[in-house]
């Protein structure tokens, strides 16, 4: 696979063969010394037009671990700022040499357009409202780690919160139910979309009547940076009704999952510290988000040709 | 090579590693994913037997990342390494089904750093079929096996086999 923009595009022979070799890369990363010469030579930049810590570190952190080097582009010292547009952006980069874009923008559709102005490699890390590919492998990586499964078949997911403002929501829900989970999204209707009767997905909007059945509990961030339209009455009601707290963990099933995308945004959808909830797997997704996006550009950068699902033997 | 062959052949290595080493107490038996792990298993066990013991170490190693061909063609890693033990100033063999370029062997020496640095590596092969690209040299063979480039090697516990290039 050249580019990795969506889940859809990746299909599910994709999407399990990431998941997969990110149980190799968890396993180099489990190493004494956790790095390895794969992409020795290679060239990746990390474009993000939007801010982001752990998956701009992570995709970072993957990298070098595969000993790519690494450039690190900043919007706020780049000529953006003298009116530089976004092609001539990747025009100059591309100019440089380079084998793989990790792009963040907030236009869906970016990485798309992108892959027109340039050869290299299109990793999305996110755009608009549209897609975040790698999140989604990183979330499926984490439940399969937790549960011990190969697929997420019979597992029963809710996503909570503020579905319409996503990428994160959208991606999951592709991956999800194409590894055979059930979803169930919980928001207040204002945070929904029209399309999302056109998922295949349940839609609830009371959180507590949808704890007792869930195997993992996937709490979303509420965008509040993209809220322009008050689509919120009141914050505190919002934090009452979907905010998670110390009851609603309890009336959660033994066994099930807490999960976050990250960043949190305590006392608003998270109101209790997940650090000290055993039912957390927060830190497993950071972890996991290091492996999983080391598999996601030894795929991109690696292939001479297609990749192929079995070991091709390999002479000695 | 038959099934019999295969485990002589093994056997013998067996005898020659214990030789070499004076014993195996530092020794610890690599086998390289995918095709040489049955073969470090059942030489691992083999030398247990021999030196009647049963803390034979076997690890396995997946050298893919480290090969110096990625890029251009398909490498997919066949599967995890585990390596149980430190090897820094251990004595590893490492173990394959078929020596052919040498490559596979140069990628595994440059993975074997990440777990550490033995004193000594040894090299343990089933077949050597010849062709190397390298300067690496087998230290236990198991048979040598004169071959052209574009035949190919399939090696398994029941036996040896040798396609012919453009034979169907």
């Amino acid at each position: 696979m050249k580019h990795v923009r969506s889940i859809g595009e990746l299909g599910l022979d994709g999407v399990r063969r990431l998941l997969d070799l990110s149980t190799h890369m968890a396993e180099i990363n489990s190493r004494p010394v956790p790095k390895v010469p794969a992409l020795r030579g290679r060239t990746v930049v990390s474009l993000f037009l939007e801010d982001s810590t752990r998956t701009r570190l992570s995709f970072e952190t993957a990298a070098k671990r595969l000993s790519a080097e690494t450039m690190t582009f900043s919007v706020s010292t780049s000529s953006v700022n003298k009116g530089e547009s976004l092609r001539d952006t990747i025009e100059t980069i591309t100019d440089m040499g380079v084998d793989a874009f990790v792009v963040r923008h907030k236009s869906s559709g970016i990485p798309w357009q992108i892959a027109k102005w340039t050869s290299a490699s299109i990793i999305n890390a996110g755009d608009g409202a549209h897609q975040h590919p790698t999140q989604a492998l990183v979330d499926c990586y984490t439940i399969r780690e937790a549960f011990g499964c190969a697929d997420l078949e019979g597992r029963t997911i809710a996503i909570v919160g503020d579905i319409r403002h996503s990428r994160v929501a959208r991606s999951n829900v592709e991956a999800f139910t194409m590894l055979g989970a059930r979803v169930i999204l919980v928001a207040p209707s204002t945070l929904l979309l029209d399309e999302v009767e056109h998922w295949p997905v349940e839609i609830r909007t009371e959180l507590d009547t949808t704890l007792g059945e869930v195997d993992v509990l996937y709490m979303l961030r509420l965008q509040s940076e993209r809220m322009s339209q008050g689509l919120i009455p009141h914050l505190g009601e919002y934090a009452t009704r979907f905010g998670l707290n110390a009851q609603r963990v309890a009336r959660l099933r033994n066994g099930a999952r807490i999960m976050h995308p990250g960043p949190m945004n305590r006392g608003v959808e998270m109101h209790v510290d997940p650090s000290e909830l055993e039912q957390s797997l927060i830190h497993r997704q950071v972890a996991n988000g290091v492996s999983v996006r080391m598999a996601v550009l030894f795929s991109a950068l690696s292939a001479g040709g297609e990749s192929t699902s079995v070991l091709k033997e390999v002479a000695s | 090579m038959s099934a019999d062959d295969i485990r002589r052949a093994i056997s013998r290595i067996a005898h020659e590693i214990v030789e070499r080493n004076h014993g195996v107490d530092d020794v610890v038996l690599v086998g390289l994913q995918r095709g040489g792990t049955w073969i470090a298993d059942v030489l691992g066990a083999r030398i247990a037997e021999i030196e009647s013991r049963s803390d034979m170490v076997v690890g396995r190693l997946d050298v893919s990342m480290f090969r110096d061909d990625i890029g251009i063609r398909p490498v997919v890693p066949g599967a995890i390494s585990d390596i149980p033990r430190d090897i820094t100033g251990a004595v590893v063999v490492l173990v394959d089904d078929v020596l052919y370029t040498g490559r596979t062997v140069r990628a595994a020496l440059e993975g074997l750093n990440a777990f550490g640095r033995p004193r000594a590596v040894q090299l343990a092969v089933l077949v050597d079929r010849g062709h190397r690209e390298l300067p690496i040299r087998p230290d236990f063979v198991g048979k040598n096996l004169p071959t052209h480039p574009s035949d190919e090697v399939s090696v398994a516990p029941e036996g040896v086999d040798v396609v012919h290039g453009g034979v169907q």
